[in-house]
C-alpha cells in the first residue's frame, strides 16, 4: 500500500477553545472534544488554512524537533480521528431522508386549548399564534387520550421506557382526564412490562393540595411558566381581567415544592421586553421560592412586536447567562448543583458529544397531540391546521412527517454549513423558524452569534471541568440520555 | 491514543474506533521471523525450487512430496501467493518488484 504515502492533508472541521491553561479542539463534524497536546497544536498550525502532502507534513514536524517515527504516528492519529482530513478519505454516505419509522419516545398531549391567563406574549393566542382552534374540541376527551397511549404505545418499537407530557392551554383546566390517563397508560405499560413516565407543565393558579399529593404520589415532573417576582410575573402573565397571577400562584408553588420531592420541579422564564434582569429573576426562583432548576428562553416572536426583546437586550441577557454561568461552574468545581438550566442542559448534551441531524426531536421522537387527536411536531403546532401530521385514530401521516423532516435536517439549511456550533443547535427551533420566517426549515438567523457565544461559554466550563473536576462531568452523562 | 485525550463520549467513542484501526493496522502484516509466525499450513518457506523446506525445517509438512514441485507447486497450491514454481509459468511476476524486501506489495496476484 505505497498508496498511504499519497496523503493530502488539511484541517478537519475544529473549534479551538483553551481552559485551566488547557488547549482543546470541538471537533464539529462529530460532537467530539479532545484536550490536545502541543504536538497536534503544531500540525493545527501547519495545516491553518493550507494544505501539505504527507511527506511534506512529516518532514516539517521532523524540523520542529519530532523524530521520524513520532510524527508518522502522529499525523496517523490525527488522520484516523479525523481532525485532519486526506483526500483519500472516502466520505461516509449522508442519509438521502430521515427514518419514516423512527420509534416514538414521547407524547406532548395537549389536554385542552383553554387557559384562565392571557398572557400577551402567548405563541398559542398572542399576536404571532399559529393555532387554528375554531371549531375544534377545547377539551381532550378520554377516547382520544386513551387512543394517544395506544398509538405511543404500538410506534415507540422496542423502547423498554416512553414518556407522557400533559400541556394546554392550561394543563389543570383538564385536570379529571390527566387523572383518568396516568391510571390508564400505567396499567397499559404494565402489562408490556414496560415503564411510562410523566411530566406536566402549568402556569400554576389552579394547583390544589389535592393536586399536588396526586403529583408527589405518582412521581410527575412539574414545570412551571412563570417570569420571575412579583412585578415582573404580573406583566405579561396575567388574567384576562389584566390583573397579574403572582399573589395566586406563590404560595401553591411554596406548598409544591415542600410537598413534592419525587422529582425535580422546575421553572421555565419566558424573557421579554423589560423582563431581562435574569440574575434577580433566577435568586427569586431558585433561592426564594426553591426551585430545583430555572431555565431561561427568549419570547418567540416574528421580530416586530412590542414585547419582543431588542438586540442590546439579548446582550445584556448574554451577560448576565455568564455571571450565573461563572457562578455554575464555581459550585461544579466543589461538587454541588447550582441549579441554572441553560448550563445544565447544554453540559448534557456536550457531555455526550451530541451531533444533531435535527434541532429536536419534534416530528421524530416526539409528537404533539392536540384535544381532537390531530397529531402534530410538537405542541407548538398543536391546533394549527397547516401542521397537522396525522391523527391518533388513523396513525401518523408518513409523508408529512418526511416533508417535515427532510426540510428541518441541519444538512438542508445552507448557512449551518459553515458554522462550528451545528451539532447542538442545528438551525434552532422548527415552530420559532416558521413565526420568524415562514418556513420551519428556515435556520434561526437571528440568533446564530448569540448561540456561537453561548456554546463557547459552555465548551469552556466543560474544559476545565475536564481538568479540575472531571467526575463532575459523569453526573450528566445520563442526563438527557435515550430510554 | 499519544496526542489526543477524549473529553467527552463522543470522543471517546472516536479514540476507541482509532485505537482499534491502529491495532488493526500493525496485525495487517505479521512477519514469518515475529515470535507467532504465521505459516500457511504445508507451505514452504523458502523460494528456492528444490530447497523447499516447512516450518520446522523439515520436509514431512510439505503440502505436496518436495519431489512434486518440479512440475506443480504453484497450479494446485490452495495459497493464491508465490510459490516456488511461480517463475516457471509466469516470468514477469515480479517485475514490479525490483527489491523484494522494499516492494514486496507491489507482487501481484497471478491467475493461471
Amino acid at each position: 500500500m505505497t498508496a498511504l504515502l499519497t496523503h493530502r492533508y488539511r484541517s478537519g472541521e475544529v473549534h479551538r477553545f483553551a481552559a485551566a491553561d488547557q488547549d482543546f479542539i470541538y471537533l464539529v463534524s462529530a460532537g467530539a472534544i479532545f484536550a490536545l497536546d502541543g504536538a497536534v497544536a503544531d500540525v493545527l498550525a501547519l495545516l491553518d488554512g493550507a494544505e501539505m502532502d504527507h511527506a511534506d507534513l512529516v518532514t516539517a514536524l521532523i524540523g520542529a524537533g519530532h523524530s521520524p517515527a513520532d510524527a508518522e504516528d502522529l499525523v496517523r492519529e490525527l488522520r484516523l480521528a479525523r481532525v485532519i482530513v486526506s483526500n483519500q478519505t472516502v466520505a461516509a454516505p449522508s442519509p438521502a431522508k430521515p427514518p419514516e419509522d423512527y420509534p416514538l419516545q414521547a407524547l406532548v398531549l395537549n389536554i385542552t386549548n383553554q387557559c384562565n391567563l392571557a398572557c400577551t406574549y402567548c405563541y398559542e393566542f398572542g399576536a404571532d399564534k399559529i393555532a387554528t382552534p375554531a371549531g375544534k374540541t377545547k377539551y381532550m376527551a378520554i377516547d382520544t387520550a386513551k387512543a394517544s397511549v395506544d398509538l405511543l404505545l404500538a410506534q415507540s418499537g422496542g423502547r423498554p421506557a416512553v414518556h407522557i407530557t400533559f400541556f394546554g392551554g392550561e394543563t389543570l383546566m383538564n385536570f379529571p382526564l390527566l387523572r383518568e390517563v396516568v391510571a390508564y397508560s400505567t396499567a397499559q405499560a404494565e402489562a408490556q412490562g414496560r415503564t411510562i413516565t410523566f411530566s406536566l407543565t402549568t402556569n400554576a393558579t389552579l394547583l390544589t393540595d389535592e393536586i399536588i399529593e396526586f403529583l408527589a404520589d405518582q412521581q410527575i415532573g412539574v414545570t412551571v411558566s412563570i417570569d420571575g417576582p412579583k412585578e415582573m410575573q404580573d406583566k405579561r402573565r396575567v388574567y384576562k381581567s389584566g390583573k397579574g397571577s403572582y399573589d395566586v400562584i406563590e404560595p401553591k408553588l411554596r406548598k409544591l415544592i415542600a410537598r413534592h420531592r419525587t422529582r425535580a420541579i422546575t421553572a421555565r422564564v419566558t424573557l421579554t421586553d423589560g423582563v431581562t434582569d435574569v440574575i434577580r429573576i433566577f435568586r427569586h426562583l431558585r433561592e426564594d421560592i426553591g426551585f430545583h432548576e430555572v431555565g431561561f428562553a427568549p419570547v418567540t416572536t416574528s421580530g416586530e412586536r412590542d414585547y419582543s426583546i431588542t438586540d442590546d437586550g439579548m446582550d445584556s441577557v448574554l451577560g448576565q447567562f455568564n455571571l450565573l454561568a461563572d457562578e455554575w461552574l464555581a459550585y461544579a468545581l466543589k461538587g454541588r448543583m447550582h441549579g441554572f438550566s441553560n448550563v445544565s442542559e447544554t453540559i448534557g448534551e456536550l457531555v455526550q458529544g451530541t451531533n444533531k441531524s435535527h434541532p429536536c426531536g419534534a416530528g421524530l421522537g416526539l409528537l404533539g397531540v392536540s384535544p381532537s387527536g390531530d397529531l402534530s411536531p410538537c405542541h407548538r403546532f398543536t391546533d394549527a391546521d397547516t401542521h397537522t401530521m396525522g391523527h391518533v385514530s388513523t396513525g401518523i401521516d408518513r409523508e408529512k412527517q418526511g416533508e417535515f423532516l427532510t426540510k428541518g435536517h441541519v444538512g438542508a439549511k445552507y448557512e449551518c454549513q459553515s458554522c462550528w456550533a451545528r451539532p447542538l443547535c442545528a438551525g434552532g427551533c422548527h415552530h420559532e423558524a416558521f413565526v420568524r420566517y415562514g418556513d420551519t426549515g428556515h435556520a434561526n438567523l437571528h440568533y446564530c452569534d448569540w448561540i456561537r457565544d453561548w456554546t463557547e461559554r459552555c465548551l469552556t466550563i466543560q474544559g476545565t471541568l475536564a481538568v479540575k473536576n472531571p467526575e463532575f462531568l459523569e453526573k450528566f452523562a445520563e442526563r438527557k440520555g435515550l430510554s | 491514543m499519544k496526542h489526543l485525550r477524549p473529553i467527552n463520549q463522543k470522543a471517546k467513542a472516536i479514540g476507541e474506533s482509532v485505537e482499534a484501526q491502529i491495532s488493526a493496522a500493525q496485525e495487517d502484516v505479521v512477519g514469518l521471523q515475529q515470535v507467532r509466525p504465521h505459516v500457511p499450513m504445508g507451505c514452504t518457506l523458502s523460494f528456492s525450487p528444490g530447497w523447499e523446506v516447512d516450518a520446522s525445517g523439515g520436509t514431512a509438512g510439505l503440502c505436496q512430496p518436495v519431489e512434486r514441485d518440479i512440475y506443480d507447486c504453484y497450479v494446485t497450491c490452495f495459497w493464491p501467493v508465490q510459490v516456488p514454481d511461480h517463475v516457471n509459468y509466469s516470468p514477469d511476476w515480479a517485475s514490479n518488484c525490483a527489491a523484494a524486501t522494499k516492494d514486496w506489495r507491489s507482487l501481484d496476484i497471478i491467475f493461471p
